[in-house]
């Protein structure tokens, strides 16, 4: 279970998270819509550590993710970067077996390889980009290849930071029905960022909304649509006119 | 109010650059104390060697063989003024190897070496791909710098060797071919009077300004800015910072070495 209490982040005046209450369990499927800029990016990184909160807990399991053994902890997680963060220097299949290959999920290269490519399959990707170096591939392609990284050593809490953002809609489909997969028969537990509401639909078991740097809203995905909360209404169905300005 | 705006702004600067000094301090100190704690990843060091090394072995020889030759004309003219040309091999000789192999090759390495690595780090920083690692449960540091730093500081001192020996066959063709000086007596004035410690001490120079670039390189590349100006900026600090520190390393070696 990941559960966050008050959590708090600025950036110098910027005060992008201000008291952030949020409960994931374990096994379940969170999706996080709002505004690009409302700082969904910031919260997954401050559960991972990779940004710490300027006040406010973080706990996974009950244990504060901040005095936590690093190593193990991680050891835990799967991450697909909002922008893939795909490592250039070396092909797709290393990159997506890059835990595969060092440390102590350490495997034989074959080993590796294999799994690496049986991955990229899961996400649409056939073995002939396996051997391709990430700039040769397209947006698209790439981030399906850190998707497929983010779940190549089977992790049991995975962050997807919009997975779908740039792929067409079949792709899209075909991804959604991977991240539910990775959750109902898996057993991981999810936390993912998007826009795009068939995603939301397809993927969460609760939906929350990130306004103004608070949780606007929180609920199963059911009651989703029947909330009477203006800010929902207006996200989900995408209206210019309503409580959230447009000018940001 | 505005009397002291000065004061204060200066006191800023100062008190930004002892932040700084002390940063960079801790960062070195951490590189070194992961050099000999495990995971330790030899295809990396391997990789960093063939960049820092192998492949700026043009660049310092060729840095080496005109800086040889101009020192040549140098010292003829210069030493014409007191009738001591004939001491044209050996102070190239000891020139070359004290202080412009190691000095001229470190700066090269600078210019070539501490820029690529800032800007691949402070890409890598900027694409979160240094996130990246860290979720994968690597650790940048070890991952990124040490191999690096371990690179340069073991390949640089290699460069300087090669360096110290085509500036000094630089200094031998001038000398031999433009001033005529014969071939067999210049080559054993070189010899002569050069002692071991004048070599030794030009590649224990090598390895500081080795250390000196890929620390900078390294640094500068992980605390990039955000965006394309961030990454810019950094490569430029990291090409100044290690220049100048590797002026200043170099004096206080010399100091070291050479006084007493
Ligand atoms: N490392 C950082 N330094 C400064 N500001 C940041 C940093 N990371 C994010 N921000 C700011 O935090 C806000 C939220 O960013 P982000 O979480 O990426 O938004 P999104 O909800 O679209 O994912 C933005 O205004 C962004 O500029
Ligand atoms: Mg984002």
């Amino acid at each position: 279970m990941i559960e966050l209490v008050g959590v708090h982040k600025s950036f110098g005046s910027n005060e992008v998270l201000r008291g952030i209450d949020l409960r994931v369990e374990s096994g379940t499927s969170m999706v996080i819509i709002g505004g690009s800029g409302t700082g969904k990016s910031v919260l997954l990184k401050c559960v991972l550590g990779l940004v710490h909160p300027d006040r406010g807990r973080i706990l996974l399991d009950n244990e504060d993710v901040e005095t936590a053994e690093r190593d193990a902890f991680l050891a835990r997680f799967g991450m697909l970067f909002q922008g893939g963060a795909l490592f250039d220097s070396m092909p797709v299949w290393e990159n997506v077996a890059f835990r595969l290959l060092r440390g102590a999920t350490k495997r034989p290269k074959d080993e590796a390889r294999a799994i690496a490519i049986d991955k990229l399959r899961r996400v649409g990707l056939g073995p002939q980009v396996a051997d391709q170096f990430p700039a040769e591939l397209s947006g698209g392609m790439q981030k399906r290849v850190s998707l497929a990284r983010a779940i190549a050593a089977d992790p049991e809490i995975i962050f997807f930071d919009e997975p779908t953002t740039g792929l067409d809609p079949i792709m899209s489909g075909v991804i959604n029905d991977l991240i539910r997969e990775i959750v109902t028969e898996m057993g991981a537990t999810a936390m993912t960022i998007t826009h795009d509401m068939t995603s939301v639909r397809a993927i969460a078991d609760n939906v929350a909304m990130l306004h103004r740097g608070k949780i606007r809203w929180c609920g199963p995905v059911s009651e989703m649509d029947a909330t009477l909360d203006p800010y929902v209404q207006q996200f989900i169905h995408g209206r210019a006119e309503g409580p959230i300005e447009a000018l940001r | 109010m505005s009397l002291l705006r000065p004061v204060a702004a200066l006191g800023r600067a100062t008190l930004g650059a002892l932040a700084s000094i002390g940063r960079i301090a801790l960062f070195a100190g951490a590189v070194i104390g992961h050099l000999f704690r495990p995971p330790f990843y030899p295809r990396e060091v391997l990789h960093a060697l063939m960049q820092i090394g192998w492949f700026s072995l043009p660049v310092v020889g060729m840095t080496a063989l005109f800086t040889g030759g101009a020192l040549a004309l140098q010292i003829y003219s210069g030493g014409a003024r007191f009738s001591a040309e004939a001491v044209v091999p050996s102070i190239v000789a000891i020139g070359m190897v004290r202080e412009l192999g190691p000095v001229l090759g470190g700066l090269m390495v600078a210019a070539r070496v501490a820029s690529s690595i800032a800007a691949e780090i402070g890409t890598m920083k900027v694409t979160e791909q240094i996130d990246a690692l860290v979720t994968l449960s690597t650790n940048p540091l070890k991952y990124l710098a040490v191999p690096r730093v371990l690179a340069a500081t073991l390949a640089v001192p290699v460069l300087v060797a090669v360096g110290d020996a085509i500036g000094i066959a630089g200094g031998w063709l001038v000398g031999v071919y433009r001033l005529d000086f014969n071939s067999t007596t210049y080559l054993k004035n070189t010899v002569d009077f050069l002692e071991f410690w004048d070599v030794g001490s030009g590649l224990v120079k090598g390895a500081a300004f080795g250390f000196i670039v890929a620390l900078m390189g390294c640094y500068h590349g992980m605390n990039s800015g955000r965006g394309a100006q961030g990454v810019g900026r950094a490569t430029k600090t990291a090409v100044v910072s290690a220049s100048v520190l590797i002026f200043a390393a170099n004096y206080l070696l010399t100091e070291i070495f050479f006084t007493s």
